[in-house]
């Protein structure tokens, strides 16, 4: 369904270099320095790294020698040839010169092996440091960054681009060393040869060169646009099959069929593209290739007519460039990847460049927590400065022991406040204070510790449920995660699970039903001993006689510190020493249960509305009965 | 699969590779699998209609590998004309030879190319069109069976391994056919030299025998561990809220270091492996290069040779070795590619349980009533959920189906709209039964809306049309206004024309479901019906979807699937259902006087029929 964007474009065939690469999006202003930033990483094991270009530099003078020794046997059954009734020492030289050959060759291949084996050290170990900085910085990153970012931005940016840059480091660098030594040096010593036909032999190499290189640039953006078309085609596939009831209780086949198609269709039409960019680049290439050889054949045959050159020499020369020809043609390759050497490195420094905003102060003293009562000042926010306030002018106080109910509609600033509590976000105004301490203040781990919060949606990591319970404290004791695990009334369930508490819950705790993953949020958020426990809408999907007994247990395990439930349910939350009605940021009510009704405000009708299906009052009578 | 799903496999193989690079990623992806030559039968009818081009490139690739082997010759030709030897021909024909040469060359170049991607494009998106429109047609039953993620790992994947062992099959047969052509070339030459030098070929073969159990191995080990290091990023990241609250970085970094050190481990292990084999094969390349040299003077000393065979050796041997390692790896492509075959059969093997009838004629839906007559169902056999089920809904009625979960009331939606077929007895729709008419036909009459509103990529307006051709922007306002949709609508960044996020993540719940009430109305069914379209939105715009539901059921045969009495006290007639047979029946009013169950939920005040 998604609208085509913008006008037609031209086919990539017939983009230049240079469009392509402002296509791609490259800065061409700071590509070299993300390049030698990139390039720096290896300077970090610059032992390993010298070795592997040493060693790389080293194969392609050996390879240089092959074509020089293959010129010599020629050279050399010419004049056997030509000295006719040599006998078998005439063999001696051959013999001498088969010998270099095999020598040169195995050289030539232990020293690839050699680079090639250290460049991947190099570029692995690079690519491990990247990894762990990466992920150091996404855990120091605050909320404000991971609102913005899709976390799907995230993971690629931590897999393919880091696989971008090694690849460069691993891959290209080698190419480029390559590419100069056998085009330098090997040019040089065609020179002093036959200058001429040196010229020829390496005529070609600009020609190539430059057919290669566009060729590679292009082919990186003919990749990226399809992998864009790919990108539709298969969110237009996941959505059908994730709405398959709505597809079927639509009309919808020949419909959905048709956006298949037309996604099908625009991927096709790049996938084409990028065909006719590399068939018509190769076979330009290799066009381009046999006719420098057809001149050097051509004008080396005159040569030798004329006897300025031998045949072997000749053999040379032709030798030469097919030894050439590979380094030639990977020039696509070293700009395809130099191109997303510095499109991934720009997207991964931009992350690992990133300071946190909300971070210790220095020097900072942990919490202490004496009397746990929390205070908020006069509290302001948003989420950005042009955005609305999401919370305005709040004031409030918690006390250990005490319950604090917060109830409003969507978007009143309910889960902004509890997250303004952890220091998730800073206020604009106002303060928050434990204790008399300003949250700011004492360090960010302390914090955490003294304030749980139990969000609505739940996040399980994939491992056992004990060690999802003890995920705040890992070195809690067996007999104490089941105490909690009995408190949120999830022991029941997992005790009748085959490997009990060390059953795997799956990726995302996709094992345990919505209720059961909020009860284990909530025997998580239990171990720490912290001063204030938050319930953000924490229950919602367990059902309302588990919730009852849920909350009863609760009781007695939190009165030693302060709470604040949060909900949507007035019978969650209706038993709170104090409740607060929120509305666009502000607190508009507050009181108790009975002085709130007795008001007649927004939470007598909130509370007329719900007790038309349900009578909040029936829960609260059924739970003194039964305590 | 959520939205923040792991970009694991690529939708398509890097492009910045160069051949070497795609060559030791296969080396080192060797799977070994049986092959399995069922599959490969089954891609028949998916070649079949491409098969010209099948030819063509075959062709192509053919006249580029003949071009191939002429050039070594023509060469040998030049040197035989300057050593002057007998019969030879003249230098002039041999470089104008040799110009044309190069044109078949850098024809043949492009078209077996362009011939050959094309072929597997065209084959792959065949393919993947079939799978996509056979998952069209399946039954419902299916899909709640399978996970949207393993179809997902088969639409893109598999197909896309299938797609590379296309693209390099034709290749393929162009290496082959240039190994024989350069074998056969040499022995024609000069077979004594050929014998020698092709002496080494099993060398080679024992070489790589030895290798590859190891090398198996080790390159498993590297891939499990990058997956094992991505899952481990992927999470860190989905979950980084939860690793903040709790305090858990350095633990997690420590946990990250461990993964990813040892992932570099086994990487350089891998690397170590593959490297291994780069001077066994140079080392070959230098013994044939000297056994050509050594052997090609003896021969020219013996007056068995020319020094122009020799020169055509020299370049013969230095391309000798490049085919037999792409084949190889081949090889392991087919292998990979057989498994992928099979996979995607399996989808397109799901037998279609509902399909149309030849004789299948549109439903009618006139009058729009709905019945079930003595209807047995079970989503699995043994297992009931309705047994001898009798209901019938009257034109324009609105009825209520209440109970508790499991007591099978979104099984009867589900046979109204034919989702699934019935085990016995029949359901009816205007007096046609489901199953003699087209199956399309039925959801253009009976629309139902879900609990859960899904919302597809695209603008507002376009959600609301969805499937309907040929509504007027005038209309879908005035739906959207019907259900109270139309305000907030306007309140958003480009009203009507707002791109929405997949799965509608930047609008709420509530204005979702108001959304999919709008594309019901503007669906315009005689049959609606609503599958707890109201159960996961909260009490402040419950009231106001309630009204929209109003507006959007007047004039149509209703039938409402809830678990919360609030929602259904406006029925015409409430059916309680408990274990597949109805409880009560009757209006609101009846109900209560009937002091049942309906009666004493709703007196003890129980929200809901799960309390129960």
């Amino acid at each position: 369904m998604a609208p085509e964007t913008g006008p037609p474009k031209p086919h990539l065939t017939h983009y230049s270099a240079g469009d392509a690469i402002a296509a791609l999006g490259i800065d061409t202003a700071s590509a070299p320095a993300v390049l030698r930033r990139v390039i720096a990483q290896a300077f970090r094991y610059k032992y390993r790294f010298a070795l592997a270009m040493t060693a790389c530099f080293a194969a392609a003078v050996a390879n240089l020698m092959l074509p020089r020794l293959l010129g010599h046997a020629v050279d050399q059954a010419v004049a056997i040839v030509r000295h006719k009734g040599a006998d078998n020492g005439a063999l001696a030289p051959v013999a001498w010169t088969a010998f270099l050959l095999m020598a040169a060759s195995a050289v030539r291949g232990i020293l690839q092996m050699v680079a090639g084996y250290n460049a991947e050290f190099v570029g692995q170990s690079v690519g491990r440091d990247l990894r762990l900085a990466f992920f150091e910085t996404l855990q120091r990153l605050d909320f404000s960054f991971h609102d913005r970012i899709h976390s799907g931005d995230l993971i690629t940016r931590g897999m393919l681009d880091l696989e971008g840059v090694r690849g460069f480091l691993e891959v290209g660098l080698q190419r480029i060393v390559q590419l100069v030594v056998l085009s330098g040096v090997g040019g040089w010593l065609l020179f002093t040869r036959d200058p001429l036909l040196a010229t020829v032999t390496l005529l070609f190499l600009p020609v190539v060169g430059l057919l290669a290189g566009r060729m590679g640039i292009r082919l990186r953006l003919a990749w990226t646009r399809l992998q864009e078309r790919m990108a539709v085609l298969t969110r237009v596939m996941e959505e059908n099959l994730q709405g398959a009831r709505v597809v079927r209780a639509f009309p919808a086949r020949a419909h959905q069929m048709a956006e298949f198609d037309k996604a099908g269709d625009a991927a096709l039409a790049f996938a084409n593209q990028r065909i006719q960019i590399r068939s018509r680049s190769m076979a330009q290439i290799n066009g381009a290739y046999y006719t420098a050889m057809l001149l050097v054949l051509w004008i080396g045959s005159h040569r030798i007519a004329s006897g300025a050159l031998t045949i072997g020499q000749l053999a040379e020369f032709l030798a030469f460039m097919t030894i050439l020809q590979m380094p030639v043609r990977q020039i696509s390759m070293i700009m395809n990847a130099g191109a997303r050497a510095v499109s991934s490195g720009t997207r991964l420094f931009e992350i690992l460049d990133r300071q946190p905003a909300i971070r210790d102060a220095d020097d900072a003293p942990d919490l202490a927590v004496t009397a746990g009562q929390v205070t908020l000042e006069n509290l302001s926010f948003r989420y950005a400065p042009d955005a609305p306030w999401a919370l305005r002018h709040v004031s409030l106080t918690v006390q250990r022991g005490r319950t604090l109910g917060i109830v409003g509609p969507a978007g009143a600033g309910k889960s902004t406040l509890a997250h303004l509590l952890t220091r998730f976000y800073d206020p604009d105004e106002g303060r928050i204070l434990i204790d008399g301490q300003d949250i700011r203040g004492v360090t960010l781990a302390s914090l955490r510790r003294s304030v749980s919060i139990i969000a609505q949606d739940v996040f399980l990591f994939d491992d056992s449920v004990e060690r999802n319970i003890a995920y705040a404290e890992p070195e809690t004791r067996r007999p104490v995660v089941r105490d909690a695990a009995i408190t949120a009334q999830l022991h029941d369930h997992v005790a009748g699970l085959p490997a009990g508490y060390r059953t795997s819950v799956g990726e995302r705790g996709s094992r345990l039903s919505g209720g059961q993953r909020q009860r284990t949020a909530i025997a998580r958020a239990l171990l720490p001993d912290s001063a204030l426990l938050v319930f953000d809408d924490a229950t919602s999907a367990v059902d309302a006689a588990t919730e009852h007994r849920l909350r009863h247990a609760l009781r007695a395990a939190t009165d030693g510190k302060a709470t604040i439930i949060i909900s949507h349910r007035l019978s969650s939350l209706m038993h709170a020493d104090e409740i607060i009605v929120m509305d666009g940021g502000r607190i508009i009510e507050r009181g108790d249960h009975a002085a709130l009704l007795a008001a007649g405000g927004y939470y007598a009708r909130l509370y007329e509305l719900q007790t038309q299906s349900s009578r909040p009052e029936a829960d609260a009578a059924r739970e003194e009965i039964e305590a | 699969m959520t939205s923040a799903t792991l970009p694991l496999d690529p939708v398509l193989a890097p492009d910045d590779e160069d051949e070497d690079r795609i060559a030791e990623r296969y080396d080192r992806e060797e799977l070994f699998v049986e092959m399995q030559s069922g599959a490969v039968g089954r891609l028949g009818p998916f070649i079949r209609p491409h098969r010209h081009l099948a030819y063509a490139a075959v062709a192509a690739i053919l006249l580029f590998v003949a071009a191939q082997i002429s050039i070594p010759l023509l060469i040998k030709g030049a040197v035989d004309s300057l050593m002057g030897k007998p019969g030879s021909w003249g230098l002039p024909i041999i470089l104008i030879a040799f110009g044309g040469a190069i044109l078949i060359n850098s024809g043949a170049n492009y078209l077996s190319e362009v011939t050959a991607a094309r072929l597997a494009q065209r084959i792959i998106f065949d393919l993947r069109r079939e799978m996509f429109a056979h998952l069209q047609r399946v039954s419902q039953s299916f899909m709640d069976r399978s996970h949207v993620g393993r179809i997902m790992s088969r639409l893109q994947g598999d197909v896309n391994a299938l797609q590379e062992f296309f693209e390099t099959s034709v290749t393929a047969v162009g290496d082959l056919a240039l190994l024989i052509g350069i074998i056969g070339v040499l022995f024609a030459l000069e077979w004594r030299l050929a014998l020698l030098t092709l002496l080494l070929l099993p060398v080679l073969a024992g070489v790589r025998a030895l290798w590859l159990p190891h090398a198996r191995h080790v390159f498993a080990r590297a891939r499990d561990t990058s997956s094992i290091v991505n899952g481990a990023l992927a999470e860190n990241i989905n979950g980084v809220r939860v690793v903040q609250a709790t305090r858990r970085e350095i633990a997690n970094l420590a946990d990250f270091d461990i993964k990813a050190t040892e992932n570099r481990n086994a990487q350089i292990a891998a690397a170590w492996a593959a490297q291994i084999m780069v001077p066994t094969i140079d080392i070959l390349t230098g013994i044939a290069m000297g056994i050509v040299s050594l052997g090609g003077a003896w021969l020219v000393l013996t007056g068995h040779n020319d020094v122009g065979v020799m020169v055509a050796f020299i370049f013969y041997v230095q391309r000798f070795f490049e085919p037999i390692r792409t084949l190889s790896q081949q090889y392991t492509m087919a292998q990979r590619a057989t498994t992928a075959a099979n996979r995607i059969f399996e989808v397109i093997d799901v037998p279609v349980e509902i399909s149309d009838t030849p004789a299948a004629v549109p439903l009618r839906a006139d009058p729009p009533s709905v019945e079930l007559r003595d209807v047995t169902f079970g989503y699995r056999p043994g297992l009931p959920i309705l047994r001898h089920f009798n209901l019938s809904i009257a034109p324009q009625e609105v009825v209520a189906l209440v109970g508790p979960t499991g007591s099978g009331k979104s099984s009867i939606a589900s046979l109204i709209c034919r989702l699934y077929d019935v085990s016995g007895g029949a359901v009816r729709i205007g007096g046609q039964d489901v199953r003699d008419v087209q199956q399309q036909s039925i959801a253009r009459k009976v629309v139902m809306v879900l609990q859960e509103p899904f919302i597809f990529t695209g603008t507002v307006e376009e959600n609301i049309r969805f499937t309907t051709p040929d509504v007027s922007h005038e209309a879908i306002v005035r739906a959207a206004t019907a259900v109270r949709a139309h305000d907030f609508i306007t309140s958003l960044p480009n009203g009507y024309a707002t791109l929405l996020d997949q799965r509608g993540q930047n609008i709420s719940v509530g204005q979702r479901q108001l959304l999919s009430f709008a594309r019901a109305l503007v669906a315009d069914p005689a049959i609606l019906i609503l599958d707890e379209a109201t159960a996961s939105i909260d009490s402040f715009v419950e009231a106001q979807i309630q009204e929209a539901l109003r507006v959007l059921m007047k004039g149509r045969t209703s039938l409402l699937i809830a678990h919360r009495l609030a929602t259904v006290k406006d029925a015409d007639r409430i059916i309680v259902l408990k274990d597949g047979a109805i409880l009560e029946e009757g209006s609101p009013a009846q109900l209560l006087r009937l002091d049942g169950l309906y009666a004493s939920l709703h007196r003890h005040n129980f929200s809901s029929f799960d309390e129960l």
